[in-house]
């Protein structure tokens, strides 16, 4: 791991003066958008990205807080999160960059990098144009700059502290939120559990129907934590269209296939080289290890349960080799 | 246009496919319902393992010994309805084991709590400080997330695709 560039301040341009957005620049990364496509330079090269993929993975990547290690937008350029720093790449996973040294790559605390990307995304985002909602939930996001979006930014991401529902924790969403059930869910019927508590033990006896909240999120590949075990959180997320990056996996996590069925792509982590695929259906489970790059593809909108290891440092045990990067070890079969 | 959506059952489920040049060990890739079906009412088979933690199905079929934590757990019911009864444990209840369930070893002593009756989609909360039993009409199916106990089973090489 670099050591940071402290304090690092995005600096924007003037608008561009025929099609309205600013050009940016943090650290030795400038990021220019045009009615198309994001091109991201670097001392050493340019790189151009689809300006809807670009958009969706950024905000993702704000909104998580950089997730569990590697965000590539795709397969050129990305972060890493180091849980205080977090590295800006171009090329430095990318065999054809690294043989060429075109490669590059930043290190910026958290907060510096977190304000760069909402500074870019909100004069770059549109109103009519919502990069957390499926595609055909929302409008495009081509053309020049007509007006700043209205709404958050990012949202949905309010963690539950102990399970979702309960006096004084987050609550589930509702009608009365805002929140109605997905067309895609309008064919499930949503009821509630009883709930019957003794007398003294109101508020200690819980449940709540976790379908529900889902079928009615508002945004897509964007999980929500709903439940606690120590360290072991379960995030629930509604999946439609393609996730908009591609997630390199710092320790393993695993995924529970609720409704529907998702496929998913599977690379090695460090060359992108495909290892394969995996088409996961309702009721299926599957370990993502901690060596692999994964994108999935759901199309149908679904329902997806992610059990991740939040346990502080599990990163650098599995980077250094003191863990195996996959999760059932060989005297358990 | 409607849409459909796939809500997989104990007696209706589809598993995926799983198609790596990898060892598919490193997946461990299984189906609930398909560990449910083989299953004796109210094992715990481990179904995800992340170091301490895991997901265990569970196949509620009848009524359940009385379980309890040091922890939260939770569970969410993929299949049927089933019944949850919590007692406070007493001091000499608590359990002294690290993590996961432990059977309480015969009725608990101490106050009821209440119950909770859930279906398909519901999430229940098995608080730590309780003990509590699964009931079950008709063949129901649970996913606990919860930390490897006493009580968890692991049979990965009969759960998942090896080839």
């Amino acid at each position: 791991m670099n050591a940071a560039i402290e304090n690092v301040k995005v600096i924007a341009s003037a608008p561009d003066p025929v099609l309205g957005y600013r050009k940016f620049q943090f650290g030795s990364f400038s990021f220019t958008r045009d009615m198309y496509f994001v091109h991201v330079t670097w001392p050493k090269g340019t790189h151009t990205v689809e300006v809807d993929r670009f958009l969706r993975a950024m905000v993702r990547d704000i909104g998580w807080g950089f997730f569990y290690g590697w965000i590539f937008f795709d397969d050129v350029f990305g972060t890493q999160n180091h849980y205080g720093t977090v590295d800006i790449f171009a090329g430095t996973y990318s065999k054809g960059h690294r043989d060429t040294g075109v490669d590059f790559l930043e290190t910026f605390n958290t907060d510096d990098v977190r304000v760069a990307f909402e500074t870019i995304s909100k004069n770059w985002i549109n109103e009519g144009y919502d990069p957390l909602r499926a595609p055909m939930e929302t409008g495009s996001p081509l053309g020049p700059k007509t007006k700043d979006a209205s709404g958050p930014l990012i949202r949905g991401f309010e963690p539950a502290r102990r399970m979702m529902g309960l006096p004084g924790d987050v609550a589930p969403r509702s009608d009365a939120s805002g929140h109605p059930i997905n067309r895609a869910f309008a064919d499930l019927t949503f009821d509630k559990p009883t709930i019957e508590a003794e007398p003294g033990f109101e508020g200690q006896i819980h449940a709540f129907n976790l379908y529900d909240h889902i079928a009615r999120a508002d945004v897509t590949w964007n999980p929500s934590f709903t439940s606690i075990t120590r360290a072991c959180i379960c995030c629930v997320t509604s999946e439609e269209h393609m996730l908009p990056v591609i997630h390199g996996n710092d320790r393993n996590e695993w995924f529970i296939q609720l409704t529907d069925e998702i496929h998913w792509n599977i690379q090695d982590k460090n060359t992108g080289n495909p290892r394969g695929r995996i088409v996961m259906k309702s009721g299926d489970v599957c370990a993502m290890p901690a060596d692999i790059r994964h994108q999935g593809f759901s199309p149908k909108r679904s329902m997806l349960m992610v059990l991740e290891n939040g346990t502080p440092g599990l990163e650098e045990k599995y980077a250094k080799g003191e863990l195996e990067p996959f999760p059932i070890t060989a005297s358990r079969w | 246009m409607s849409f459909v959506t796939k809500v997989a059952s104990l007696a209706s489920y589809d598993k995926g496919t799983i198609e790596l040049n990898d060892d598919l060990k490193h997946y461990a890739f299984s189906n609930i319902f398909e560990v449910a079906s083989k299953a004796k009412p109210f094992e715990r088979v481990m179904v995800a393992s992340n170091l301490e933690y895991c997901a265990e199905a569970v196949r509620a079929e009848g009524t359940s010994d009385w379980y309890t934590a040091p922890h939260d757990e939770f569970a969410i019911v993929m299949d049927g309805e089933i019944e949850f009864t919590f007692f406070q444990l007493t001091d000499t209840e608590q359990p002294k084991h690290k993590q996961g369930a432990a059977k309480l070893g015969g009725q608990p002593q101490g106050k009821r709590m209440g119950r909770v009756i859930a279906r398909r989609g519901h999430e229940v909360l098995l608080p730590k400080g309780s003990a509590y039993q699964f009931k079950a009409a008709k063949p129901s199916v649970a996913i606990i997330q919860t930390s490897a106990g006493p009580e968890s089973v692991e049979r990965w090489s009969e759960i998942c695709v090896l080839n």
